[in-house]
């Protein structure tokens, strides 16, 4: 089952290592990791978006929770959370119908060009992960994916639940 | 706090010293020449040289296991950083307190290539409890404060410390400040017991019919020894203690049913079979313990006591989980059994007794001692007495780690010393030496065999430095017995690289390092010769005892069995 764990953490040297090291140590799966400092430049917020069934999600949140660098973790799977993804996809745009259908395509689904070469557009694109999944499959119809880069899942819970100190 | 200018290297000194650290164990290299040099200059902290980084390690560890207070090593960067590794790990399996000082090519140089450089943070992330790499001359003293509160408190285990020349070196100085009042906030280790598991816990164990309680190495790690006593007296429970349990209560009590496991008693792996309760206390179901996962007491109700919760339903699912620290717990659970003025159903109780005193009438510890070869088993018995039971064993590993296990009753905590989560051969006679070191008046005693023994012998160096009179007990069976057992028991009886060819003449090697050797190669000189090396205080004495090198450990649990399938002996099943 897909689970997506947000986890606060001392931004200390090292502390993103121990993380990943302790998914590959105990054999857990990662999907997708996303991590950066947040407004309190002393902490770091990490998304993983992992697979396991109950037994093995619970000794993800126990094993993670036990890194001395860990405030705090927690299975945004099983509340109400809003997830987003960032992808940003470089495409062949040589022609006038490939161009226009770029462009209807991306509109649809509410993307944005923001850049363009002689041959090439760049879009950006922000959704779950089945819009940017849908998208991709679309876009790869009309033209040739020159190149393609997506942030991986950053989720955050719905209403008055939040991960802080 | 005091303000006064010193250099990194004395801040690391003076920080031990303000932590009441008494020894040191370590190696010197290029990196850590400055510590060398701030060591010589003072007299709050002794260096013990080893001849090797991972007997550093192993002497620190079996310091902290006879001691309960942190194990501190002290190695240089690359070679001797990674010589600490198995060390570490053997430290991290068993949960002892341990800070690793660890060298570092100058910062600036980091990540070249340098000359001894590697990256012991990343070469030690698995198998430690944290790490710091200290990269600011004025954050050593608490770096390292931190690094002593989180080796031993909540689950100790080790800590690793980076310190890169350039901070250590004489070119700078800065005030020597330390909060010994460690806080963290993503930290917490004193957890209490929850107080609905508590009862939930006290209902299940006082409507139980047939309890066992098994105990491991948190009991020993949280000094809980009398509590845990008390509360087996005051529910009349039988009790089991795993490897590293052992001497959690004594091997002597009436209560005590020996050894779980692998090569643990019949009646304590039976109890756990036909329990209905299983009260487990800092034990972490370890598959050595539990054989076939599947099968392993599918009838019991499991209350799980332990200050880590990743080790609650890791591998055997717990049905009432308690996540505190086992002495804090048992306190709980002792007020609360009084609360509720229960009292024990003598009838159930002694059905239960009745029950395992007819497995206990197998005697599944026992051998055949004939007048030909030494049995190893006949070896410890011998060593209890002429040691009255009260010496501290610290053990390799193999066969004679398991005869130690069963043959000699410990009747304190930390007596007994072990690598029993790694594994590690090599261990013991450092260990048994990191011990004389902290009890100098005490007897202390490796028991190993020709295989393991190697694995460290250069330390008898060390021991002739340090005047450390520990006694080698070494069991001979010219093989690596452990090995070959399981090669005769399923491999067909393929001595597949299990035999020791060109053994040296150990006597000869424990006389030329400056000791005395003494060979026991018959039955009826055995006694009489222990007793000899014995009366000896003031030197080193290195046993050498041929023993039958046929000679299995029994019982044993049937591969993929549940926990009470067992062989008694070869080719007879319980």
């Amino acid at each position: 089952m897909r689970r997506i764990l947000a986890i606060l953490l001392e931004n200390e040297p090292g502390s993103l290592s121990r993380i990943v090291g302790l998914f590959s140590q105990r054999a857990f799966n990662i999907e997708t990791l996303s991590v950066a400092p947040t407004e309190d430049a002393s902490l770091s917020r990490i998304t993983i978006v992992t697979k396991g069934d109950d037994r093995v999600l619970e000794q993800i949140v126990k094993q993670v929770n036990k890194l001395i660098d860990v405030i705090k973790i927690t299975d945004l799977t099983e509340r109400n959370h809003v997830e987003r993804e960032l992808l940003l996809v470089k495409v062949l745009a040589m022609t006038d119908k490939a161009r226009t259908e770029v462009t209807r395509i991306t509109e649809i689904f509410r993307g944005s060009i923001v850049d363009i070469g002689k041959q090439v557009y760049t879009i950006e694109l922000t959704g779950d992960v089945e819009k940017i999944n849908a998208f991709i499959g679309i876009l790869a119809n009309e033209t040739e994916i020159i190149e393609s880069v997506r942030s991986g899942t950053v989720g955050i819970a719905r209403g008055e639940k939040a991960l802080r100190i | 706090m005091t303000t006064q200018q010193l250099t990194g290297a004395e801040m690391v000194v003076k920080a031990l010293a303000e932590l009441d650290v008494e020894y040191i164990f370590g190696y010197p290299g290029g990196s850590v020449l400055d510590i060398y040099d701030a060591i010589f200059n003072q007299d709050d902290v002794e260096h013990v040289l080893v001849r090797h980084e991972q007997a550093a390690t192993h002497m620190a560890d079996g310091y902290a296991r006879a001691t309960g207070h942190v194990g501190v090593v002290l190695a240089t960067s690359g070679p001797g950083a990674t010589n600490c590794v198995t060390g570490i790990a053997t430290a991290y399996m068993d949960s002892i307190p341990m800070v690793v000082l660890a060298g570092q090519v100058a910062s600036s140089l980091i990540g070249d290539d340098a000359f001894q450089e590697t990256d012991i943070v990343g070469c030690s992330r698995p198998i430690v409890k944290h790490s710091f790499s200290c990269r600011s001359l004025k954050d050593i003293p608490n770096v390292i404060a931190k690094a002593f509160y989180i080796a031993n408190t909540g689950r100790p285990g080790p800590v690793v410390v980076e310190l890169p020349k350039d901070i250590l070196i004489p070119d700078h100085t800065a005030a020597f400040e330390m909060n010994k009042d460690v806080n963290l906030r993503a930290y917490n280790p004193n957890v209490k017991g929850h107080q609905k598991q508590i009862r939930k816990a006290v209902s299940t164990i006082t409507q139980a019919k047939r309890l066992v309680i098994y105990s491991g190495g948190g009991i020993i790690s949280a000094n809980a020894s009398e509590l845990l006593t008390s509360l087996v007296e005051r529910l009349k429970a039988p009790i089991t203690n795993t490897l590293m349990g052992l001497g959690g209560i004594s091997g002597l009590h009436d209560n005590f049913i020996g050894m779980l496991g692998m090569h643990g008693s019949l009646e304590a792996n039976k109890a756990m079979a036909n329990a209905d309760v299983i009260l487990a206390l800092g034990a972490r179901f370890d598959d050595r313990v539990t054989n076939k996962v599947e099968k392993f007491c599918p009838n019991a109700t499991i209350v799980h006591v332990d200050i880590d919760p990743t080790s609650i339903s890791k591998t055997i699912n717990a049905h009432i989980p308690i996540v505190g620290l086992v002495d804090i717990v048992m306190q709980q659970l002792i007020e609360e059994i009084d609360a509720q003025e229960y009292v024990v159903d003598e009838t159930i109780n002694q059905n239960w007794w009745q029950q395992i005193n007819e497995w206990r009438q197998v005697k599944s510890i026992s051998y055949q001692q004939d007048q030909g070869k030494i049995k190893p088993q006949r070896v410890i018995e011998s060593l209890y007495e002429v040691t009255h039971g009260d010496a501290y064993i610290s053990s390799d590993v193999g066969q004679h780690q398991m005869f130690a296990a069963q043959y000699y009753p410990f009747k304190k905590p930390r007596q007994w010393i072990n690598s029993g989560g790694l594994g590690t051969m090599g261990f013991g006679l450092p260990a048994a030496m990191g011990v004389k070191m902290a009890f100098p008046d005490a007897e202390s005693v490796c028991v190993t065999g020709d295989g393991s023994i190697q694995m460290n012998i250069q330390e008898l160096s060390t021991c002739l430095q340090y005047n450390l009179p520990v006694k080698i007990i070494s069991l001979n069976n010219r093989s690596l017995g452990m090995v070959r057992q399981w090669q005769d028991m399923i491999y067909g009886g393929r001595h597949s690289s299990s035999y020791m060819e060109s053994l040296p003449d150990f006597i000869k090697l424990a006389e030329s390092y400056g000791h005395i050797g003494i060979q026991i190669n018959h039955l009826d000189e055995l006694d009489e010769k222990l007793a000899q090396a014995f009366a000896i205080k003031d030197r080193l004495v290195f046993v050498d005892i041929l023993v039958d090198e046929k000679e299995h450990v029994y019982p044993m649990q049937i591969k993929h069995g549940a926990v009470d399938e067992m062989w008694l002996s070869k080719g007879v099943k319980a």
